[in-house]
């Protein structure tokens, strides 16, 4: 009997069209505008200046304050300019812009393939070292990982939780990375482990990924880890809904934390980042993209470098097809549209969507019939069609009691909408408002 | 690269593909077991009422959507045809023209477009038109034609007769044949006719997903519990449990009226509050009350208070109640 | 006929006594409240706009009243000519504020502004600039969806279908800031009528380089600061490559409006220029002849359409 969240969830079509395909790099492109933001937190301030030389993995960035991140140099070449360009957000936000000349990597960056899997440095060093290597979440969220492995005074981490669950259609590379690097994400566990005391680790997958379950089952045999498929929902990957489904506990309302109820919760590709920071002293400025759409000649999955602009990649799976209607940077149930092309590859960056012009249109909106399918479809007990005439009408207060500030955003609720009522946009704006209220109250 | 005009839009950039018109259809298609057996029962009587309350249900709100509201029309989402459809199949067969007319322009006219058309109505449409409609015409609506199949050519002839409801009334304990009952073969409005007809489109919009169980179980469990309670009590005074779900609006009401989405509670909880409302109600109305059937008042009477039941049961927030965590670690 | 007479008595008598009732209730629980609080707040427009920073023009009236002055108290919308009325009902003498309108700060027309993407999300400005930067090249601009016109509670701002942009009714206009308070952009300013009802201001808000500002609309300020430069009373600022006015300072000479390359700077009701333009015309305008007023209610803009 698999196990999963019991309220809430919708099923979208998966379509995984790239679950076959190998994670492979392509060649570089000619230059590359790395965010000084790609993180929650402070943005990061940059230490190079325009004309510096630099090599891949070479600090160009240094975090700002304890919720930052270093940001590191994805390529080798010279720093053309710092200055503010569009970016997926629409917005022009401040990039360091790099020409690309050659592949030179910093001597210290370990590039042989032979895994490690002793683990020597105390769990102090490991925090360290993944500070000083960026290391963020890399399911979308970009949370720094050195902040979420310092565990509070006084809380304890009872169950390491790895969200190898992939909930979100089309996107296959955490996929990949199970079946392509198993080993090292298990290295990477026990690393996660050690840092953080955990008592238990479990590895949660999604049953529409068979082979990465074998494969990893086999592994974790050796590490003591537990595997455990889980059902196929969406958001399954959201971390209140995978500890709920692997260990059964809840998440209070925010601003708890998973740390709150014993647990950590740390994607398959921030692992295998981490396992490569602490064992191959190599840090976060690569990643895996899938790049992918129903019209795309040869979908793939691409170890991009950050700052790569999304045409390069787009190129890399034979181009544009001709009736793309909408570009998404992410999946397609909570990623952004994106308003150019050349917006740059991020460390959040999970995947590339590309639609086609019928699938791009948005439904026609209608009046509510009050079916009640988005109360139905929230995983988070709450009740949409509320919020969203609650946002409408700009009863903030109300917003606030109907705990509007729980929803995780999952777009559940509107994905599911028969009358095609754009709801997830409302209690954004609703959301948003009332975060802004709050802090101005402070 | 191309110059492609790109769409913008907030996430979810998916959608369902799930749709007002679909669901509407749902019912339509859940609907028609039922006119077909109305139709063996009741011949071209069952086609004449349906097909002019549907027509007038799309006409009324086609007038009032391009002349008076000025704006688009929208008549063939659907909700139309299952007003015109559930209002046909609560008035007898025998009904005139005229009166199936009115009975629409208060439907659609009073009970949806002035609360703002779709989505916005308190009441179900339909029941607000079929009780208007008996409180308005009470002998045409309680004159009910026997129903005679198709083929038997005197059917045609207006012979009225009365139903196990109205009989149960005037006191009247008939040892019906049950499954006379649930075929259908028994006096009555139109669509109320054969249990197994309207059980077979309740099935499909289960299958659907168009409605879910909470609301006919509620009801008829209700209606069950509450009727066995007073026939243990008294067997030759009350009927039993199972004549009460098998006649009259029962289940045509528990199935399809009852859980019109407009009108009923958003959460399973609410749901279950309103379905035992209904039922007590019901066999409150059945027993005690003056009218036969108390299915219509006990909705209208629910659907007052939805709004209530909605602010009250409210869906358990997630994280809500810290339980002690209880660990079910595979090995 | 007897039974209407059984029936009509009773119920007479018994409405008579449940009317005394309540009138000896109605009397014991009256609210004392000063009666002019009633009187100022009848003085008042009663749209409830809270331009004047109180809670509703009851809001306004029981803190004027209560407090017994009118310091820090003006009602906006209803301007010199309700706060006067005011000041009679409370025997005091109102202050003449200088009357204030809404400013749109942005001239990015769909004929200026071109569009490159489509935004497919909810209608509304707020949303859409949470979305993204708008469906054109200037993330500062307008969106047009009319967040605006549902602040306002005078139906004075409406928005253009043509241009995209919204317009404001002056007559109706009396600078509550309604419109300015929904704008999630913050294109619209809260500045003086003017002498004259004429006014100067930079329709622009873009921070962009001047070449980026170009490239996404042909009417944006680029920052070059010819105006700043060429103002006699110093009244104009170039801060992240867009200019601004200080309403303070700017005595409406329009030195700033003949300079400005891309016609950015919006110089509102005065009379239309002659073809050539003539030597800067001496500081105090002749007021003009009402009908002549009248007519030039058109903005002007320095560059012609092209």
């Amino acid at each position: 009997m698999l196990r999963t969240f019991p309220k809430g969830g919708v099923h979208p079509q998966e379509n995984k069209i790239s679950k076959g395909n190998p994670i492979e790099r392509i060649e570089l492109p000619k230059q590359v505008m790395i965010p000084i933001a790609q993180h929650i937190g402070a943005p990061a301030e940059p230490v190079v200046a325009k004309g510096d030389t630099v090599k891949v993995g070479q600090l160009i960035a240094k975090s700002t304050g304890f919720v930052s991140a270093n940001i590191h140099s994805s390529v080798s070449g010279t720093v053309a300019k710092i200055e503010k360009t569009i970016d997926t957000s629409g917005y022009k936000n401040t990039c360091i812009f790099i020409n690309v000349e050659g592949d030179e990597w910093l001597e210290t960056i370990d590039r042989t393939p032979d895994l490690k899997t002793e683990i020597t440095m105390s769990a102090e060093e490991i925090r360290a070292k993944i500070a000083e290597c960026g290391i963020v979440g890399t399911g979308g969220a970009t949370f720094p990982a050195h902040v979420k492995l310092s565990i509070p005074q006084g809380k304890k981490c009872e169950h390491l939780i790895i969200n190898g669950v992939e909930c979100e259609p089309y996107l296959t590379a955490d996929h990949r990375l199970m079946l392509e690097h198993t080993e090292e994400i298990m290295v990477g566990c026990k690393i996660i482990q050690k840092a953080t005391g955990a008592e238990k680790i479990i590895i949660g997958i999604e049953n529409n990924k068979p082979d990465a379950i074998a494969k990893m089952t086999e592994a974790a045999k050796k590490y003591g880890i537990t595997v455990m498929p889980l059902k196929v929902k969406y958001p399954q990957g959201g971390e209140k809904q995978l500890i709920k489904a692997t260990v059964n506990r809840e998440i209070p309302a925010p601003p708890a934390l998973p740390i709150d109820v014993g647990c950590v919760v740390q994607n398959v590709g921030s692992t295998f980042a981490i396992y490569e920071a602490v064992q191959k002293n190599k840090p976060l400025f690569e990643r895996v993209v899938t790049v992918t759409g129903k019209s795309v000649k040869s979908p793939k999955n691409i170890l991009a470098r950050v700052g790569t602009p999304l045409s390069h990649l787009i190129a890399a799976v034979g181009g544009l097809p001709e009736d793309t209607g909408k570009v998404v940077n992410g999946g397609p149930m909570m990623g952004k549209a994106v308003k150019s092309l050349e917006v740059p590859v991020t460390k959040g960056t999970s995947g590339v969507l590309m639609f086609k012009q019928s699938e791009s249109v948005r439904m026609e909106e209608n009046a509510c019939i009050r079916c009640g399918k988005c109360v139905s479809a929230c995983c988070m007990g709450l009740e949409p069609y509320l919020l969203k005439n609650l946002a409408k009408i700009r009863d903030f207060d109300a917003l606030k009691e109907e705990r509007v500030l729980d929803c995780i955003e999952c777009g559940s609720c509107s994905f599911t909408c028969p009358a095609g009522i754009p709801i997830t946009d409302y209690i954004r704006y609703g959301k948003a408002t009332v975060t802004k209220i709050l802090r101005s109250k402070k | 690269m191309a110059d492609n005009r790109l769409a913008i839009a907030m996430s979810p950039h998916v959608h369902s593909n799930e749709s007002v018109k679909k669901i509407m259809y749902s019912v339509v298609i859940a609907l028609l077991p039922a006119f077909c057996v109305s139709v063996y029962f009741f011949g071209l009587n069952a086609i004449r009422v349906t097909l002019i309350s549907i027509v007038a249900c799309m006409a009324v709100e086609w007038l009032i959507q391009k002349f008076l509201l000025k704006g688009k029309t929208t008549i063939f989402d659907g909700s139309a045809i299952v007003t015109g459809m559930l209002l046909a199949f609560n008035v007898p067969a025998n009904l005139d023209w005229w009166i199936i007319v009115i009975g629409a322009i208060v439907a659609i006219g009073i009970a949806k477009m002035t609360f703002g058309g779709l989505g916005n109505n308190p009441f179900n449409p339909a029941i607000v038109g079929r009780v208007f409609l008996l409180i308005s015409f009470p002998s045409q609506m309680t004159t009910w034609p026997t129903p005679e199949p198709i083929w038997d050519i005197k059917a045609l002839d207006a012979v009225t007769g009365p139903t196990p409801l109205g009989l149960l009334n005037e006191g009247q304990m008939v040892d019906y044949n049950y499954m006379d009952m649930f075929i259908g073969n028994m006096g009555g409005s139109l669509g109320e006719m054969s249990a197994i007809a309207l059980l077979l489109g309740g099935i499909f919009l289960l299958i659907r997903k168009v409605i879910t169980w909470h609301i006919p179980v509620a009801v008829l469990g209700t209606m069950a519990a509450f009727s066995a309670i007073l026939w243990g009590v008294d067997p030759t005074k009350y009927a039993d449990p199972l004549f009460h779900i098998l006649a009259g609006g029962a289940l045509l009401g528990a199935i399809y009226m009852a859980t019109d989405m407009v009108t009923s509670p958003m959460t399973g909880k609410g749901m279950l509050v309103y379905g035992v409302g209904i039922g007590i109600i019901t066999i409150l109305i059945r027993t005690w009350g003056s009218y036969p059937e108390g299915m219509s008042f006990a909705i209208l009477i629910m659907n007052a208070l939805v709004p209530l039941i909605n602010n009250w049961c409210k869906p358990k927030r997630f994280g809500e109640v810290v339980k002690p965590p209880k660990e079910e670690v595979k090995k | 006929m007897e039974i209407v007479i059984w029936t009509v008595i009773p119920l007479c008598a018994l409405g008579i006594v449940l009317a005394i009732i309540l009138f000896f209730v109605a009397k014991k629980f009256k609210v004392e409240e000063d009666p002019r609080i009633d009187e100022v707040e009848a003085c008042l427009p009663g749209a409830n706009c809270g331009g004047c920073g109180f809670p509703g023009c009851r809001g306004l009236s029981e803190a004027v009243v209560k407090s017994g002055n009118l310091d820090g108290k003006y009602c906006p919308a209803g301007g010199n000519a309700a706060m006067s009325k005011v000041a009679a009902v409370m025997g005091l003498v109102a202050e003449e504020k200088e009357p204030m309108v809404a400013v749109v700060r942005c001239c990015g027309s769909h004929d200026k502004r071109p569009q490159t993407s489509t935004y497919d999300g909810a209608k509304t400005c707020a949303i859409a600039h949470a979305t993204s930067s708008g469906d054109t090249g200037c993330q500062y601009g307008c969106l047009g969806y009319g967040d605006c016109v549902a602040g306002c509670h005078f139906g004075a701002i409406t928005i253009n279908k043509e241009t995209g942009l919204p317009e404001i009714d002056y007559d109706k206009c009396g600078g509550c800031g309604g419109c300015a308070k929904m704008c999630p952009r913050g294109v619209i300013e809260v500045r003086p009528r003017g002498k004259n009802d004429r006014r100067v201001y930079v329709g622009c808000i873009n921070k962009d380089k001047g070449a980026e500002a170009m490239k996404a609309c042909k009417a944006a300020c680029i920052g070059c600061g010819k105006c700043a430069k060429v103002c006699p009373f110093e009244a104009i600022t170039v801060e992240n490559n867009v200019a601004y006015i200080d309403f303070t300072k700017c005595k409406s000479c329009r030195k700033c409006v003949a300079e400005c390359p891309t016609g950015a700077i919006n110089a509102v009701n005065f009379p239309p220029k002659p073809a050539t333009p003539p030597a800067p015309k001496p500081e105090a305008q002749p007021v003009p002849a009402p009908a002549a007023q009248a007519e030039a209610t058109v903005v002007e803009n320095n560059v012609n359409n092209n």
